[in-house]
């Protein structure tokens, strides 16, 4: 099995450990991964914010760099539901990336939708003895469809605590460039997730996109909060890590 | 359908706001952007408290109404399929509803922007020497500004709805479609309605609207005008129909001898079958009814040997804007929009700065989309980035609008027609420039790891400069890594070597859905075979 990684800009320069972790997980999974040199970035910042022909140059880089892949996993749903959700709009008038995207939209996968969805894998065997709460993030549910995965994964996790999230669908604010240009809007929002994230006691907070994260993350270290924010590939590497541990004491 | 639900939500937690009548001036269109307006708003915790509540109780009501009917979805891909055929042969259906308006005798009015329409009705009213008018909700009657344009003729005025009625006592427009007072506490309205009353009142909602019904009463036997909007026309009628929940809506349409409609031109549907889809999704949408209280039907002005009902019927069919939409992919399904405001109940940003930080008669996502729409200019253009994308709107919505697209394509309008900051274009230049580029990609995030190190501490970013600060200003910004994974992949890939040989059995390739069936075949299995279980099983603990 060929899985290319689309690794997102955002994982590939920031957050490089969740990319490691899982191309780890995936290796024990029987996954064989290749990284494709020539990808950037989807291009979802210059879209969202209106500039089409911006995302279109940038978007581009996916097409070819995943033309020979058999299937395409990325660590986040917002990126992935961009190439699902607008590549066909973007890429319309096009013959060849047309027909690019929409090969690349069937062949393509966030990580939770991947190994449950494709490898057919709920049990990673894990074991993560912490108090978890989990977000949803609002463009992998609602734009790709990725709703129960992460879920059927964590629950399947040893001795994992999981608490339900209030208003886990809302927003967190984090919106690509929205935070910034309108920042006071995005830190009502998160100021709320993150009060709600503290109530409930969670020492973990898990996620499916580093975009999410990297906002809600920030504003529980500004808050001085003691909230470890995880990507789940990293919570289910460290589990699964631990629970080889045990399993040879 | 606002008034005593709205008294009735406005929970116990807000009773001892009173000190808080000190009306503020609510934000007018046009004072200041909305990042302005939304600031002062994020300011006013009794707005957001009052808010929040309210809109927490609508989202589970209406969550429980649409599971107690069962095949939600069905029903809105229902919902979907009568507005968009009725808009897309909406010439056919507009002409049937007029034919059949007029059999029924009624006067018919097109009015091609507010203006006109205001004009109009201040014409009819002027014509049957109306000095008092009574109104039921009508959004249309906020666009087209006519209370304003009435008092200048020196008519009163009276809203009937109560919501309505208390935002006119403080002079303010409304800040939800639905609730046109949702940001107003119970301690507020207490003090408004006791003051305008010269009288101690209770917080109950028994107390409030029993005053209410006092003082409007009187106005309903008085008045010479009713102005009601429309919430569906049906075309093989020609029938009004209204979803009102105190009555008022029936008293205004049946008392004064003068009914004036005010409806959009879109506000059609071709049939009495499809009000039935209709009056499923608009309540359970709106407020998690079942029903709406009263769901009147006017089918022409009161005939011969009839009891009730006006006179005459005028109805003024408003165009401002709408017509321009159609037969545009990206924006005609605006349109096919009910009204019921689930969209704002569901908008994380509509939560925290409620509806007059939008600055426009139509408030949250739909208000984002609607309001540049139908006045064409700058005046809305900031509005589609008052959203974080995030698609609830879109997923609340009965007749599934895709706001969170039509967010997005509005944007890129204001980039076509250049209402967009020089150095945002330029930033979105170079985001091409360099992202476009793999060399110049990597040679960027190089520089940017040099370049960030005087910010960097502990990891993380906090300093408030530069474009970051809109994000530094609240939250921290995580530090690039040192070495990026596509330099590290190399050196990860020769330490794992081939694929399940590292102590963990593989898992077998199991595809679930059909679409997904031939790739996996394609992919074939890996080596190595596990239980559906998973590959550790149940004994793994030492």
């Amino acid at each position: 099995m060929r899985v290319a990684l689309f690794i997102t800009c955002l994982v590939d320069n920031l957050f490089p450990q969740v990319g490691e972790s899982m191309v780890r997980l995936l290796h024990r999974l029987g996954v064989e991964v290749m990284l494709p040199a020539g990808q950037t970035c989807c291009g979802q910042p210059a879209f969202n914010s209106g500039y089409a022909e911006e995302a279109r140059a940038v978007g581009a880089t996916l097409l070819e760099a995943f033309a020979g892949a058999d299937y395409v996993v990325s660590p986040s749903g917002s990126c992935t539901g961009m190439v699902h959700h607008y590549f066909p709009e973007l890429f319309r008038g096009d013959d060849r990336a047309a027909r690019l995207a929409d090969e690349l939209i069937r062949k393509s996968y966030e990580f939770s939708q991947f190994v449950v969805r494709v490898l057919g894998v709920t049990d990673v065997g894990a074991c993560f003895p912490h108090r978890v709460t989990y977000h949803p993030s609002c463009h992998g549910s609602r734009l790709l469809g990725v709703r129960d995965e992460p879920q059927q994964l964590l629950a399947k996790v040893r001795d994992i605590e999981l608490v339900p999230l209030p208003y886990a669908e809302d927003c967190c604010g984090f919106g690509g460039t929205f935070a910034v240009k309108m920042g006071d809007i995005s830190t009502a929002m998160v100021a709320e997730k993150a009060a709600h994230v503290a109530e409930t006691g969670a020492e973990v907070l898990v996620g499916t996109d580093m975009g999410c994260l990297m906002n809600i993350g920030g504003r529980l270290a500004r808050e001085g909060r003691p909230v470890q924010v995880m990507h789940l590939a990293e919570l289910l590497y460290e589990g699964v890590v631990l629970a080889e541990g045990r399993r040879v004491g | 359908m606002s008034g005593i639900e709205q008294v009735r939500e406005v929970g116990p937690a807000q009773a001892g706001a009173a000190e808080s009548v000190a009306m503020r001036p609510a934000a007018r269109p046009g004072a200041g952007g909305v990042q302005a307006r939304a600031r002062a708003a994020l300011q006013d915790e009794f707005l957001r408290g009052a808010v929040r509540f309210t809109t927490d109780r609508l989202r589970g009501r209406k969550q429980a109404a649409a599971e107690e009917l069962g095949r939600w979805e069905e029903w809105r891909e229902r919902g979907r399929q009568i507005r968009a055929h009725t808009v897309e042969h909406l010439d056919y259906y507009l002409r049937q509803f007029v034919d059949n308006l007029r059999a029924a005798g009624a006067k018919v009015y097109f009015a091609v922007d507010a203006h006109e329409a205001a004009e109009t009705v201040a014409g009819i009213v002027r014509e049957k020497q109306g000095r008092l008018v009574v109104k039921s909700k009508s959004m249309v009657s906020e666009e087209i500004h006519l209370n304003h344009r009435l008092a200048e003729d020196g008519v009163e005025v009276v809203e009937t709805d109560l919501g309505e009625y208390i935002i006119q006592l403080v002079h303010e427009a409304p800040s939800h479609i639905i609730i046109p007072a949702i940001h107003k506490t119970r301690g507020q309205i207490r003090d408004l309605f006791a003051a305008a009353g010269g009288e101690d009142l209770s917080t109950e909602t028994r107390d409030l609207a029993a005053f209410a019904r006092r003082t409007l009463r009187e106005k309903f036997l008085a008045a010479d005008v009713g102005l009601t909007g429309c919430n569906f026309g049906i075309a093989e009628t020609g029938s009004i129909v209204l979803f009102t929940n105190e009555g008022n809506g029936r008293m205004v349409s049946t008392l004064p001898r003068t009914h004036i409609v005010t409806m959009g031109m879109e506000r059609i549907i071709p049939a009495w079958a499809d009000l039935e889809v209709m009056a499923n999704l608009l309540p359970r949408s709106a407020t998690g009814q079942k029903l709406t209280a009263y769901m009147t039907v006017i089918t022409g002005p009161r005939r011969q040997g009839e009891i009730d009902g006006p006179d005459e019927l005028h109805v003024v069919i408003l165009d401002n804007g709408r017509s321009a939409q159609l037969g545009d992919p990206a924006f005609q399904p605006v349109l096919h929009c009910i009204r019921c405001g689930a969209c704002l109940n569901v908008c994380p940003v509509y939560r925290h700065i409620g509806g007059h930080a939008y600055g426009s008669v139509y408030p949250g996502p739909i208000g984002a989309v609607l309001s540049p729409l139908l006045r064409d200019g700058e005046q809305y253009a900031d509005l589609p980035y008052a959203s974080s994308l995030c698609g609830a709107c879109f997923e609340a919505c009965p007749v599934k609008i895709p706001l969170h697209d039509m967010l997005v394509h509005l944007r890129q309008r204001n980039v076509a027609r250049g209402w967009v900051k020089p150095a945002e274009r330029a930033a979105f230049g170079a985001f091409r420039a360099v992202f476009a580029h793999l060399g110049r990609y990597r040679l960027a995030m190089r520089a940017a790891r040099i370049l960030q190190r005087p910010l960097v501490r502990r990891g993380r970013m906090d300093a408030r400069v530069g474009p970051l600060r809109g994000w530094t200003q609240s939250r921290s910004f995580p530090a690039l890594a040192r070495q990026p994974f596509r330099e590290r992949f190399p050196a990860l890939v020769a330490e794992l070597g081939p694929a399940g040989a590292a102590g963990m059995e593989s898992a077998k390739a199991r595809p679930i859905g059909e679409a997904h069936q031939q790739a996996a075949m394609r992919g074939g299995q890996p080596n190595g075979v596990s239980d559906p279980a998973g590959p550790a099983g149940g004994e793994h603990r030492g």
